[in-house]
């Protein structure tokens, strides 16, 4: 059988009003794919966005920060899926736990960086104006680190959303239950379905996200003509690692009152 | 952990595998992103459409990728090669953006310095541009490593051999001690490769930590 009829069996399978009703239909597994995706995000976020804002505000356990999103990120999903349906059985935990563990790296990195790269002048101005430290982590930067903590949480939806079809390895749903039965039963333009609506999925949820992205720029900066739709993942994960040393070189410029490059070396 | 030591030769096949699947993509990933991104970085018009083009592909779960893909190339389903070029794409798709980015941090003193030594546009790319992009090219890379690395245990879902065998098994099986021994050697083996391109790009940017004691003062004092 060619490709192109792989694609066209799928498209028909789509476009079949038949296969959206019933428990095991269409709808239901988008509903329990967006499911695992939203119970997810919320605890990875319950988790990595306090503990990033108080490390990005205090500037204490940045190494924490690096260190253990490195380390969440090379943690293997299936097999945190896999252990924790052999121990825990089956059930919304499993997947729950080794989903939060993939979307905590993106929320964590993008919410620290967020807040630790505040202008400090912004900072000390509210500081000196006499707002607890409390308010200043709220209403001051926590305003102005919104566009990078929601990539993060772009970043973290987009790889959860992708990656949850695995729990249908695990005997849950899920769109996944098409990729891995069709492949199971050799029916590959079953796994195709679950494919495409899963991509589907991706876009349109990344859609909505990169639009609050940019609606949360504060003040009129996004009203600019310039500025393009925020693009995944290199706004924060990257930045992480790339941006650091650039603000370490500004404040060392600064405090040494602009050297010439000729007197640096 | 018994089984981890118990299956040593088991450990080294599936590792080799695994590096293989995941690593190639990254080679290919960058003989292809890096003279793009340098191509588009001026051209406006290029640039957004990369960018566009770079961020939908990076959108389409991987898991998807590797299904649709024999759609679009001549390739099986279920076939070594659909991973390879899946992984590939998301390299180029991470990488193609930050190449640009990191050129345009490049300062244009030095451009004009170097242009004014005579460097002609090509050895002004290859010999000062691309070296001081160095570090945000690491960054990128380090991201890119990891996740193919998980990436490729996870399409053991569908198949695709690896290190992710071992969870598939395991599971099967009813083991937990095959796929916690899975888990410590993605583990690992992902903690390994990030180290080591860390490393190289340390060896690779010698003038940073040159830099570094000076800077470490100015902050302090």
């Amino acid at each position: 059988m060619s490709p192109m009829s792989f694609l066209q069996e799928a498209l028909s399978f789509i476009f079949t009003a038949a296969n959206w009703g019933g428990p095991a239909g269409l709808t239901a597994r988008i509903l329990e794919h967006l499911q695992y995706t939203v119970v997810a995000v919320f605890f990875s976020a319950l988790i990595a966005v306090p503990l990033g804002m108080l490390i990005g505000h205090t500037g204490r356990g940045t190494f924490l920060v690096v260190t253990g999103v490195n380390a969440l990120r090379a943690l293997p999903t299936l097999g945190v899926l896999l252990l924790g349906v052999l121990l825990w059985g089956l059930g919304l935990i499993p997947p729950t736990v080794a989903l939060m563990l993939l979307g905590i790296p993106p929320l964590l990195a993008g919410t620290y960086s967020g807040i630790a790269n505040v202008d400090r002048d912004v900072v000390d101005a509210a500081r000196s104006m006499g707002m607890t430290e409390t308010r200043i982590l709220l209403r001051v930067e926590t305003p102005n680190a919104m566009p990078l903590i929601l990539s993060g949480l772009r970043t973290a939806t987009l790889q959860i959303v992708a990656t949850a079809t695995v729990a249908a390895y695990a005997s849950l749903g899920g769109l996944g239950r098409y990729l891995i039965d069709g492949i199971k039963v050799r029916e590959f333009y079953i796994a195709l379905v679950g494919a495409l609506m899963v991509t589907a999925l991706a876009l349109i949820l990344d859609g909505a996200l990169a639009f609050a992205v940019w609606a949360s720029v504060p003040g009129t900066g996004r009203l600019q003509k310039s500025r393009g739709m925020p693009q995944p993942l290199l706004g924060d994960e990257v930045a992480l690692e790339s941006r650091a040393p650039a603000r370490r070189v500004v404040t060392a410029r600064s405090d040494r009152g602009d050297p010439s490059p000729t007197v640096e070396g | 952990m018994r089984y981890l030591f118990t299956h040593l030769d088991d450990l080294w096949a599936l590792t080799v595998i695994h590096l293989r699947l995941s690593l190639v993509p990254i080679v290919l990933g960058l003989i292809i992103a890096v003279p793009l991104g340098a191509w588009v970085q001026r051209t406006t018009a290029l640039r957004r459409l990369t960018t566009v083009t770079a961020s939908i592909i990076f959108t389409i779960p991987s898991l998807a990728l590797f299904v649709v893909l024999p759609l679009i190339i001549p390739t099986r389903i279920l076939d070594e090669a659909n991973v390879i070029v899946a992984l590939t794409l998301y390299t180029v798709a991470l990488l193609v953006r930050a190449v640009p980015e990191a050129l345009d941090a490049v300062s244009p003193a030095v451009l004009d310095a170097a242009t004014a030594v005579g460097y002609k546009p090509l050895t002004r790319m290859v010999k000062i541009e691309l070296p001081l992009a160095v570090p945000v090219l690491i960054a990128g890379l380090r991201v890119v490593a990891v996740t193919n690395i998980s990436m490729v245990s996870v399409g053991s879902v569908i198949g695709i051999g690896g290190l992710g065998t071992w969870f598939t098994e395991g599971y099967q099986a009813n083991k937990s001690d095959q796929i916690i021994a899975g888990i410590i050697a993605i583990f690992v083996l992902a903690i390994v490769i990030d180290t080591l391109i860390m490393l190289a790009g340390r060896a690779l940017t010698p003038w940073i930590r040159a830099a570094q004691p000076r800077r470490v003062k100015a902050v302090t004092g």
